[in-house]
């Protein structure tokens, strides 16, 4: 009994150096990308929490003596409530800042409702006809829709400008389709800060004036009125830039996946004579909801964060309804010196986010167990 | 490219298939239209003089005179009408000359030096990470997984303060490292690498390590090698995303201009130049600031349709 445990023991240390050398090498090997995630993104996270409780201006060297004072929540609340508490322990009631914030997300939100959706709804119904046995030249339309996602979004932005000044390409070529739109009707695309819904409801001679008490209602600083104006026509020309752009990304997302599915299923249904349009619904949608779902998220993540397309066209105006929550952050931080409060908006925004992410996960679990 | 089929496979030509044919075609065709032809507008019109981009934005066939002068001998713009019509237009090299002397070359050149270095660190340090957490053993090893994993979600916006806070005290604001160093690796990508060298097999690594080679030459002469193509989609991700990247350069080269990138310097000439843009520079700088990455597409077009579709087949 007593012979092979000796044998065996330098077996074991072996074992034992080899697995520590392993180790060793697991950490050589993870060092350069632990450093600078270490460095330049997890103290940064922390940071930035920490900056969100300060009332620094980022002028000030942030190690200096008295460079920030600990504010607690009061960067939270002036964002969330409109309120906060003075050096003398008064409550105070300041609306600017909330106003500001609420503008900027109601605007986020409108261009996340209006272009998420479209995005996804016109990607899946190009991703299917591409996706057709009988259509010829596949990869020309799969470059077409690409190319746009490698050109960059100032490059895009650029363009986007000059095709939509007043008297653009835009304007005069639908003016040269349509003979009533002419030089004094254009839609001034990149300055008119009248809210689409708002547009809308006048042709229907519904107007704040008219609508009735109910819309001067403030609530988190704007009134209802305010709440229902839809994107600006210069935002609504920014989401159709992103929508032109992404469409193409989600498209070759979809294709993928439509080619994954084996076609044994579709042989298998239409033996059991179900016809294309059943197909699709009972078929082809369900199997594509993994995929439907990352290409949402992958939508919120980018249009809850956009700000390069606003930084290049419009800087937040006109009238600060193409201000988005993302702007705002590098407004307040960078033109305004008030980087705590700056850092207070960037981590609502990365709650908003990280909540709606979490939100289409439970989604997608719930839904997958039916 | 294959030939899958969403439809019924019977090949019955009903009038109703007749008609959902057209009808797919014209959805595809017009939709191609809208996604092309604001490029064919825009290097069509790089190439026109200034007062022609305004008064003729549509006219895309270059007829000769080339090289078409837009100022007359006296200095004066020449108008419209003479260097253009509806359809045709003399093409001229006015604004490209002009977005050169607003100093292009230089940003074509820091941005290639940005997006070639930032690719090259991302070849090496996402391949080594992806490598230790697919086949190394190490105490931690899932912790940092989920870590880098969780950090994909947190949107660049949070990071752009602290970010500038730490580059500023290390004393990188405003040079090359302070760009490349804090690119030089990323989730996105240790993750590609991990999935890929999870789906090859073990046995020639094994082998090579009965012989005798220790890990990290092991790693280079042999696993590399079979890693061609996730590194090329790697590198294709990393140059498309550094070259066109617009928050980071802002953040961290804003106050230099000799550092400025492509994306950075259009983006400031057109503060600078206010309501009175220059469009036909502006067009000009676009199409310049466009054309290595579209090369590149047409190039590796493989690769970069395969690269995302995988992106969503993971999810």
């Amino acid at each position: 009994m007593a012979q092979p445990q000796v044998l065996a023991r330098p077996k074991v240390t072996t074992m034992a150096a080899k697995r520590r050398q392993e180790a060793l090498t697991g950490y050589m090997f993870m060092a350069p990308a632990l450093v600078i995630f270490l460095v330049f993104l997890i103290i940064p996270i922390g940071a930035a929490v920490y900056l969100s409780f300060t009332d620094w201006n980022g002028i000030t060297p942030v190690f200096d003596e008295g460079a920030y004072e600990q504010v607690g929540l009061d960067n939270y609340r002036d964002l969330l409530l409109g309120e906060h508490t003075e050096a003398d322990g008064r409550v105070v009631k300041a609306t600017t800042r909330q106003r500001d914030f609420f503008i900027s997300l109601k605007n986020t939100t409108y261009y996340v409702l209006g272009v998420v959706p479209t995005q996804t709804l016109l990607a899946l119904i190009l991703a299917v006809i591409v996706n057709q046995r009988w259509l010829k030249a596949k990869g020309f339309f799969r470059t077409a829709f690409y190319f746009p996602s490698i050109t960059s979004s100032v490059v895009i932005s650029i363009i986007f400008m000059w095709m939509f000044t007043r008297g653009g390409l835009i304007n005069t070529t639908i003016g040269a389709v349509f003979s009533g739109y002419d030089s004094n009707s254009f839609v001034n695309w990149l300055d008119d800060p009248r809210g689409v819904i708002h547009i809308i409801l006048e042709q229907f001679g519904v107007t704040r004036a008219n609508v009735g008490d109910w819309a001067s209602n403030r609530s988190l600083g704007l009134t209802t009125w305010e709440w229902l104006s839809g994107p600006s026509v210069t935002m609504l020309t920014i989401m159709i830039l992103n929508t032109w752009t992404t469409i193409g990304t989600m498209m070759v997302i979809f294709l993928a996946a439509l080619q994954n599915i084996p076609s044994s299923v579709y042989e298998a249904a239409a033996i059991d004579g179900a016809n294309a349009w059943r197909i699709f619904r009972q078929i082809t949608v369900p199997l594509l909801r993994p995929t439907t779902f990352f290409v949402v998220t992958l939508g919120l993540i980018g249009c809850f964060q956009v700000f390069d397309q606003i930084y290049v066209i419009s800087s937040g105006g006109p009238a600060k309804t193409t201000l988005t929550v993302a702007y705002m952050v590098y407004q307040n931080g960078f033109n305004r010196s008030a980087m705590g409060l700056a850092a207070a908006t960037a981590i609502i925004l990365f709650v908003i986010i990280f909540a709606f992410t979490l939100l289409q996960r439970l989604f997608v679990s719930e839904r997958a167990n039916v | 490219m294959t030939a899958s089929t969403t439809t019924a496979p019977h090949e019955r030509r009903s009038p109703l298939m007749t008609a959902l044919t057209v009808v797919g075609w014209t959805v595809l065709i017009v939709f191609a239209a809208l996604e092309i032809f604001p490029f064919v507008f825009t290097v069509a019109n790089s190439f026109k003089c200034l007062p022609a981009v305004q008064s003729y934005p549509r006219s895309i066939i270059p007829v000769p005179p080339f090289g078409a002068e837009c100022q007359t001998e006296t200095g004066a713009a020449r108008s419209p009408g003479e260097v253009s019509g509806a359809v045709t237009f003399n093409p001229t090299l006015e604004g490209y000359e002009e977005i050169a002397d607003a100093n292009l070359p230089r940003w074509l050149y820091n941005t290639a030096i940005f997006a070639v270095a930032i690719t090259i660190g991302r070849l090496i340090f996402d391949s080594l990470a992806g490598y230790a957490l697919a086949r190394l053993k190490f105490p931690g090893n899932r912790l940092v997984f989920y870590t880098i994993l969780g950090t994909m979600m947190v949107p660049a916006i949070v990071l752009l303060i602290p970010r500038f806070i730490i580059l500023k005290e290390l004393s990188m604001l405003n040079t090359y490292q302070g760009l490349i160093v804090p690119l030089a690796v990323d989730a996105f990508g240790i993750f590609l690498m991990k999935q890929f060298f999870e789906s090859i097999p073990n046995e020639i690594e094994e082998a090579a390590m009965v012989d005798g080679a220790n890990r990290l030459t092991m790693f280079f002469r042999v696993v590399l090698p079979m890693a061609t193509p996730a590194l090329t989609a790697l590198a294709i991700f990393s140059f498309q995303g550094a070259w066109n990247d617009f928050l980071m350069p802002l953040l961290i080269l804003s106050g230099d201009s000799d550092l400025w990138t492509l994306t950075l310097g259009l983006s400031f000439l057109r503060g600078a130049y206010g309501e009175t843009l220059r469009w036909h520079a502006f067009l000009a700088g676009s199409v310049l600031t466009t054309l290595p990455l579209a090369l590149i597409f047409f190039y590796f077009q493989r690769y970069f349709v395969e690269g995302v579709s995988y992106s969503g087949l993971k999810g």
